[in-house]
């Protein structure tokens, strides 16, 4: 019997806001002192009450419609309750069966749809930290992360491999970076992914969901992901190739021994006693408001990599570069803008501007668009004004040094730097040390 | 000074006119307090030292003849469930013995900015859960007219300490009559204001949806001057309403001619105390006779009002009082090694026995497969209750109905039989699930000389009329007047 994997996803996003989710502590809280960013909402003292944070509820509702989904008209939060020392007030405030966005979809490279199921809202806990004080072991609360605003995503599980999963998630990653609202940074944990993997037999049908599924935590990058649905396919398909189901439980993803772990068992659902959260109204939203917040929505990678390819004739790959960040992006239509200013011989294509930019690894920080364009001319002109002398130039200098050259085919490359140097010499400040480079190489391998 | 009828309205003229100064007021209140409450036992904490300081620093301003805040030198007290910068602030709960909050509740704030200086925080039951003041994890307050009578509650304390003559006012809150049955039972006026009108910010919640924060005080008149002072919306509050706050004093006097007042049949029922009865026969002839119109109106829904209450009532403290578990304030089981003990002897040994039955209560009715059944049909009763509120209020102005079915019951009568007490609140309770105010009056006494008291209810934000009613029927009537004789 043939088992395909199933494979679902569930993503938390922590929002770049100034602010908290219902106080108005600061909500950076990396590499910041314990428990500075606190007051007594996100501490939970008796009495405090939650305000809902504006731009958090926009950002959210910004990234659902970038994804495709439908604004519900009413929203509301609901309190999850559970008790853990993380979470000051004994509840999360989350939302529960009125998110903020349902049923969005992201069509893949491939065309094969993934459907969001919903996007909402929700308040981040405490950090837990475990250490020895006086050699006594003991657990420290930071608070620094209570209440920063956290927003979920939830896929359906229409995923059929860990290569699907990793476009989707560079994807997302890249749009939630080019809407501004999170650095989406995995490492520190703002981006974190739990996949729900299951597997199931090939000659059932697909809307037939397996009656188990395991759900795999602890992952800070995109390559364990994709290990740990490799891992947990294998491991899984060859359970049931025994005739054993899997069991249905939390896994963690181990670094050091590259698989995952049973955390715990999940035999029945916890209960969270969900229900509405009284100390905030419930959200309405007009159909002018939510047209406002897509108003907002800058052009999104993929619509821009459309438009690079056709408006600048670049290729996929060019243009799969270009737009990798939105800084990137406007920086090389930026230097366009400059480029479309020059005429003649001197002007370059777009497709040579983005070679320089993708092929020279130009920091776009220090380098100003016009000194870009600028650096791109006189490449030019040395090159159209000795191409042909650079060519006799080599030959000469290499039929001069021929034991050196001998060496470098020998395979005593170090003579390379040194047969650089002369041609430099010979040709002047003018010389462009690339090219020398590049046309020295080529020579020497048909010598 | 006779402070034992000292209003608001007097204590400001006689700042004002300087017959007594600020400190002689605060000193003068506080002698009082140590002398009376050993045997009422309404304070929980005196604050002598900042009360004394703040006098001091009122009569200076006085004395440099700067213009009076509005309410300058006036000595208060607030219930034991508003968060008080530096001062212990507990709930009347074991599990907040030693805590001291670092911030003020919205409504303390703004008593303190108006120039109220805080004497001390009175007694409850913890948590506000209750009707006697006896589920107090601390005493039990006594009722200042009878001392082997309960003062009501929850806010017992704040009633029997301004009834008492211990601070002109105190600050209170009202779930489901904790500030109208203790005021009646008291003998004094008690003001629930309609749900959002006053910020909720920094008052140890019960049932979130539910809580109203309010006064007690000797008048209809002073209740209206601090109303405007507490009352108006909250950026850390946000279901407080973005209404503008009226003058309530404005239309103080404008009488009640033409008034339209129901008489709901639920809420005169057979078993009322036919004391009770004929106080509030009397007291409808009263309102009558000031040019009121009174009818026979109905509210079908309120017998299904108690359980609506009770069910979201509780169903909110299971989750609101889930943040006492020893971790980061208040009592930790010093002996627990593991964290499942640390939540299981914190919560054990904090909580008094009325305060775990509602959390497991609440827990049950928030649990899965039992949501729909109560959570869920609560709700859907509430809308119910509203609506006949609604239905009401096209045809009358006003509700006029009794507060407590019984004058006040012997401490330890009622105590062992829970649901009994739960049933005290009977009246009081079905106003909080729809969000509309009421105001307590006393309306007459007992044979035995307890007070009895009456209560106006109104559509939401209808405050203005409820006080210019209730200021009308004072006006005509001493009862508010009668204070108890308290031999010191």
């Amino acid at each position: 019997m043939e088992f395909k994997p199933v494979i679902g996803l569930e993503i938390h996003v922590e929002l770049a806001t100034q602010s908290k989710m219902f106080c108005g502590c600061p909500a950076y809280h990396f590499g910041v002192e314990p428990n500075t960013h606190c007051c007594p909402v996100c501490l939970g003292l008796p009495g405090a009450l939650p305000v809902p944070n504006k731009k958090a509820i926009e950002w959210t509702i910004r990234l659902g419609l970038a994804l495709n989904c439908r604004i519900l008209e009413e929203s509301k939060f609901d309190r999850k309750n559970y008790f853990y020392p993380d979470l000051p007030k004994g509840y999360q405030i989350s939302q529960y069966d009125q998110p903020l966005c349902v049923q969005g979809k992201v069509i893949l490279k491939e065309g094969q749809e993934i459907r969001i199921r919903r996007v909402h809202l929700e308040e981040d806990t405490g950090k837990l930290l475990h250490t020895e004080i006086d050699g006594e072991k003991c657990s420290l609360v930071d608070f620094n992360r209570s209440g920063v605003p956290l927003l979920e995503v939830v896929t359906e599980p229409d995923f059929r491999n860990s290569q699907e999963v990793d476009e989707f998630l560079k994807d997302l990653q890249r749009m939630v970076r080019y809407l501004g609202i999170s650095d989406a940074d995995m490492e520190k944990g703002s981006l974190r992914i739990e996949p729900n993997i299951s597997m199931r037999e090939n000659t059932k049908p697909k809307i037939q969901i397996p009656n188990y599924k395991v759900e795999v935590k602890n992952i800070n990058s995109f390559r364990f992901v994709r290990k740990a649905i490799e891992y947990e396919t294998k491991r899984q398909t060859e359970l049931l190739e025994k005739g054993e189901t899997p069991l249905q439980e939390t896994r963690g993803w181990n670094e050091a021994e590259n698989k995952t772990v049973s955390q715990r068992e999940k035999e029945e659902a916890h209960d969270y006693r969900y229900f509405p959260e009284p100390d905030i109204p419930p959200l309405n939203f007009t159909p002018e408001e939510i047209a406002e917040i897509k108003k907002q929505i800058p052009e999104l990678p993929e619509e821009k990599e459309k438009r690079f390819i056709k408006e600048f004739k670049l290729s996929p790959y060019q243009a799969g570069l270009l737009i990798e960040t939105k800084k990137l992006a406007d920086y090389y239509e930026e230097a366009l803008k400059v480029n479309g200013k020059i005429d003649g011989r001197k002007y370059s294509s777009p497709s040579e501007i983005a070679n320089w930019l993708i092929n020279r690894k130009i920091d776009i920080k220090t380098t100003s668009p016009e000194k870009l364009i600028k650096d791109v001319i006189a490449s030019k002109e040395v090159m159209l004004v000795s191409e042909a002398e650079m060519s006799r130039i080599i030959d000469e200098i290499l039929t001069e040094n021929s034991q050196a050259a001998a060496d470098y085919k020998k395979g005593k490359t170090a003579v390379l730097g040194f047969l650089i140097g002369q041609v430099v010499r010979k040709i002047g400040s003018q010389a462009d040390r690339q090219e020398i480079t590049r046309r020295l190489i080529e020579k020497l391998g048909v010598f | 000074m006779e402070l034992s009828d000292l209003t608001l309205k007097k204590a400001r003229a006689g700042l004002e006119n300087k017959d007594f100064s600020a400190k002689e007021l605060v000193s003068a209140t506080l002698e009082r307090i140590q002398k009376l409450d050993p045997k009422i036992s309404a304070f929980l904490t005196v604050c002598p030292e900042s009360a004394l300081k703040q006098a001091a620093e009122t009569d200076e301003l006085i004395a440099r003849s700067q213009k009076l805040k509005a309410l300058s030198g006036i000595p208060f007290s607030a219930k034991d469930v508003f968060s008080t910068q530096g001062i212990k602030t507990t709930a009347a709960s074991r599990i907040l013995e030693n805590y001291i909050p670092v911030y003020d509740a919205t409504a303390i704030k703004k008593l303190r900015e108006a120039g109220a200086i805080l004497i001390g925080k009175t007694n409850h039951d913890a948590f506000g859960f209750g009707s006697s003041t006896e589920n107090s994890d601390f005493q039990v307050t006594h009722n200042p007219w009878n001392l082997n009578k309960v003062p009501g509650g929850s806010s017992g304390g704040s009633a029997a300490a301004v009834a008492s003559g211990m601070g002109v006012f105190s600050l209170a809150e009202d779930t489901g009559g904790s500030i109208r049955q203790p005021a009646c039972f008291c003998g004094v006026t008690g003001l629930k204001v309609t749900y959002g009108l006053v910020s909720r910010y920094g008052v140890i919640a019960y049932g979130s949806s539910l809580d109203t924060i309010g006064v007690i005080t000797p008048s209809v008149e002073d209740a209206a001057f601090l109303l405007g002072i507490i009352a108006g919306p909250d950026p850390l509050d946000a279901t407080t309403m973005p209404n503008p706050i009226p003058d309530y004093l404005e239309s103080l006097n404008q009488g009640i001619k033409g008034l339209r007042i129901g008489l709901p049949k639920e809420y005169f029922i057979e078993g009322i105390d036919p004391e009770v009865k004929q106080s509030l026969d009397e007291a409808v002839k009263k309102f009558e006779k000031l040019g009121a119109k009174t009818e026979s109106v109905s509210l079908p829904h309120t017998p299904d009002a108690i359980p609506a209450y009770y069910l979201s009532g509780i169903s909110e403290v299971s989750a609101n009082l889930a943040r006492y578990d020893g971790v980061r304030f208040g009592y930790s089981s010093p002996e627990a090694r593991e964290l499942e003990d640390l939540y299981l002897e914190s919560r054990a040994k904090g909580f008094g026995p009325e305060v775990k039955r509602r959390i497991m209560l609440g827990t049950y009715a928030l649990s899965a497969g039992y949501y729909d059944a109560f959570y869920k049909k609560a709700q859907q009763v509430r809308y119910l209750i509203k609506q006949d509120f609604d239905r009401v209020f096209q045809k009358v102005d006003l509700l006029l109905a009794p507060v407590s079915p019984f004058p006040p019951f012997g401490i330890g009568e009622k105590a062992e039989d829970p649901l009994q007490m739960w049933l005290a609140d009977i009246f009081t309770v079905t106003i909080n699930p729809a969000g509309v105010p009421g105001l307590a009056l006393p309306c007459g006494f007992t044979k035995n000389n307890l007070p009895i008291g009456l209560q106006l209810i109104g559509p939401q934000l209808s405050e203005g009329v409820l006080l210019k009613a209730g200021h009308a029927y004072q006006s005509q009537t001493d009862w508010h007047k009668r204070r108890p004789s308290l031999s010191a």
